[in-house]
């Protein structure tokens, strides 16, 4: 069924949108990332002009973090303070964001920026969580407690600040949650992605959270960093199409109960190897188009519709 | 704008010249309604000529500014490297003929008239080499054909007995909205005897461009709208997910 798009100026399959809404919405609940990583780029593909992609993919990330965060909550699975302080971090991002993005933009690099950035920040993260969680497999018969040394002290913890988190058994600078949050802001003006991809195994590797109130975290902060991005991108750009919105909504939050109910029966070393191996695929092909060279050399770009 | 002038100008010229009016084209409606269900329009353009001739019929779509980059080799990554700025570049372009364009008129006097895409000049925002920019207008034209924006097949041109004509003009699904010119020329002997312009607006209607409307107007409230939609959305499959 084509439906036409009043902001993107275009129509689209309705059912295709919905279909990849539900994917991704999927992968949403049952990593706890957003899926901003593999969405952006799909829409581009289906020929949605980047800007609005970017846009409105920030407005569906709203929804299928509210509908993720409700059923993570359901099960305790939220830590609100530790939420609250990276919260505060990622919304200073997200403004200084805005202004990298237009720096860049000046520059005429922005595309290739984010693909730098995209093959940088996914490729470590991702190959060294798949190390990690492989390693973890395979040492699966050696029992969990004693696994997290919970008093590695390192540099980070000699930063100021320091709280506790109850709820995470942690006490810790409260700045490094902040930092983390922060950078995740960053990656959403810029890039128009939640970051869960990056705010996950920093989570997991810096901070030392369980594995079972990552997600929940997570998404909790993704609420706020996608609802401010959407906002700024309502109004300063118009790039924000609620029928596109509505169509990945309506599949996205339905995928996020599946894929939260999948991470039940999943365990966290698993999920966290499937997500790393997510991650460096993308990774990959990011990277090859880098340097592979191009069908062709020739970048289009219509500045100015219709004066 | 300037072409617009140019008809103008011509018609003006060529109309005393002509005792009667040559060419009389209109078309089957003035304005192609995009809605919800828009999947792509076909307008008819009809007319007749009363000299004996041929017809070129040309479709322009509002102008706007497009950067062309070029991405090089560059420490093994690809990089945009240099970029050209032409502006003008009409967002809908579409030709069609009685007959090949080769056979009506010569090299020059389509690329004065902007006939065809392999005659297509746009400006350039700084001065430019012709052998530089070429390329990149290649590109551009290329980019533009591949989404049917420049359809690179001309149409036909039919016509009813001697005088009477009729050419459809079909408008893909993603066309720009804004103000149209159709520019119908009669040719003989490989010189413009007689042109008209017609207007046409792609609009639009209904529930899309009250949409449109609001997120220019009323910003601030459409980006609350749109997080309230999304939020509600997604507290409402949690809940439905709870009792299921």
């Amino acid at each position: 069924m084509q439906i036409y798009l009043p902001i993107a100026e275009m129509p689209v399959d309705a059912l295709v949108i919905l279909l990849l809404g539900t994917g991704v919405g999927f992968l949403s609940g049952l990593f706890g990332v957003g899926g901003g990583f593999l969405m952006t780029p799909f829409l581009i593909f289906l020929g949605i002009p980047p800007a609005v992609a970017v846009g409105t993919q920030a407005n569906q990330l709203v929804a299928a973090s509210v509908s993720g965060v409700l059923a993570h909550w359901r099960r305790g699975n939220v830590d609100v303070k530790l939420g609250i302080v990276m919260l505060i971090g990622g919304a200073l991002g997200s403004v200084v964001g805005v202004q990298l993005f237009a720096l860049l933009k000046r520059l005429g690099q922005v595309d290739v920026a984010i693909s730098l950035s995209y093959v940088f920040f996914l490729g470590t993260v991702g190959s060294l969580m798949l190390i990690e969680s492989g390693r973890a497999l395979l040492q699966r018969r050696a029992t969990r407690p004693g696994q997290r040394k919970l008093h590695q002290h390192t540099l980070l913890h000699r930063l100021p600040f320091k709280t506790r988190f109850p709820r995470s058994r942690l006490y810790i600078s409260a700045l490094l949650p902040a930092l983390i949050g922060f950078v995740g802001g960053l990656l959403v003006a810029i890039m128009g992605i939640g970051g869960g991809f990056l705010l996950v195994p920093a989570m997991i590797y810096l901070l030392g959270m369980p594995a079972t109130l990552v997600a929940g975290t997570s998404l909790f902060q993704i609420i706020a960093t996608t609802a401010i991005a959407t906002f700024l991108h309502a109004v300063t750009n118009h790039t924000v199409d609620v029928v596109l919105g509505a169509l990945l909504i309506a599949g996205g939050v339905i995928g996020a109960q599946f894929g939260t109910r999948l991470s039940m029966l999943l365990r966290g070393e698993q999920i966290r190897a499937l997500l790393a191996a997510l991650v460096v695929l993308v990774a990959v092909k990011l990277g090859l188009d880098l340097v592979l060279t191009p069908n062709t050399p020739y970048v289009v770009q219509t500045v100015a519709p219709g004066s | 704008m300037t072409r617009a002038l140019l008809v103008l100008i011509l018609l003006l010229v060529t109309a005393p010249m002509a005792r009667a009016q040559q060419l009389v084209a209109d078309l089957s409606s003035h304005l192609v309604a995009i809605t919800t269900g828009f999947t792509g329009a076909d307008l008819v353009l009809f007319g007749a000529i009363d000299a004996p001739g041929d017809l070129v019929v040309i479709v322009r779509g509002p102008p706007s500014e497009v950067v062309i980059r070029r991405k090089e080799r560059t420490v093994g990554l690809w990089l945009n490297r240099s970029a050209v700025t032409f502006k003008d570049v009409p967002g809908f372009y579409e030709v069609a003929s009685s007959k090949p364009l080769a056979e009506i008129a010569s090299a020059e006097q389509r690329a004065r008239y902007g006939i065809g895409t392999d005659q297509l000049r746009f400006e350039t925002s700084k001065k430019r080499e012709e052998l530089f920019v070429a390329p990149y207008r290649a590109a551009l034209i290329a980019a533009r054909q591949q989404s049917g924006l420049f359809p690179a097949e001309p149409r036909q041109t039919q016509f009813l007995g001697p005088r009477l004509f009729r050419t459809t003009i079909a408008f893909p699904a993603n066309v720009p909205t804004g103000l149209y010119q159709v520019e119908v020329l009669l040719f003989n002997n490989g010189a413009v005897v007689s042109a008209q312009s017609t207007p046409l607006v792609v609009s639009r209607i209904g529930f899309s461009a009250e949409i449109f409307s609001f997120s220019q107007q009323h910003a601030a409230t459409y980006a609350a709208c749109a997080l309230a939609f999304a939020v509600a959305a997604g507290w409402a499959a949690a809940a439905a997910f709870r009792k299921g």
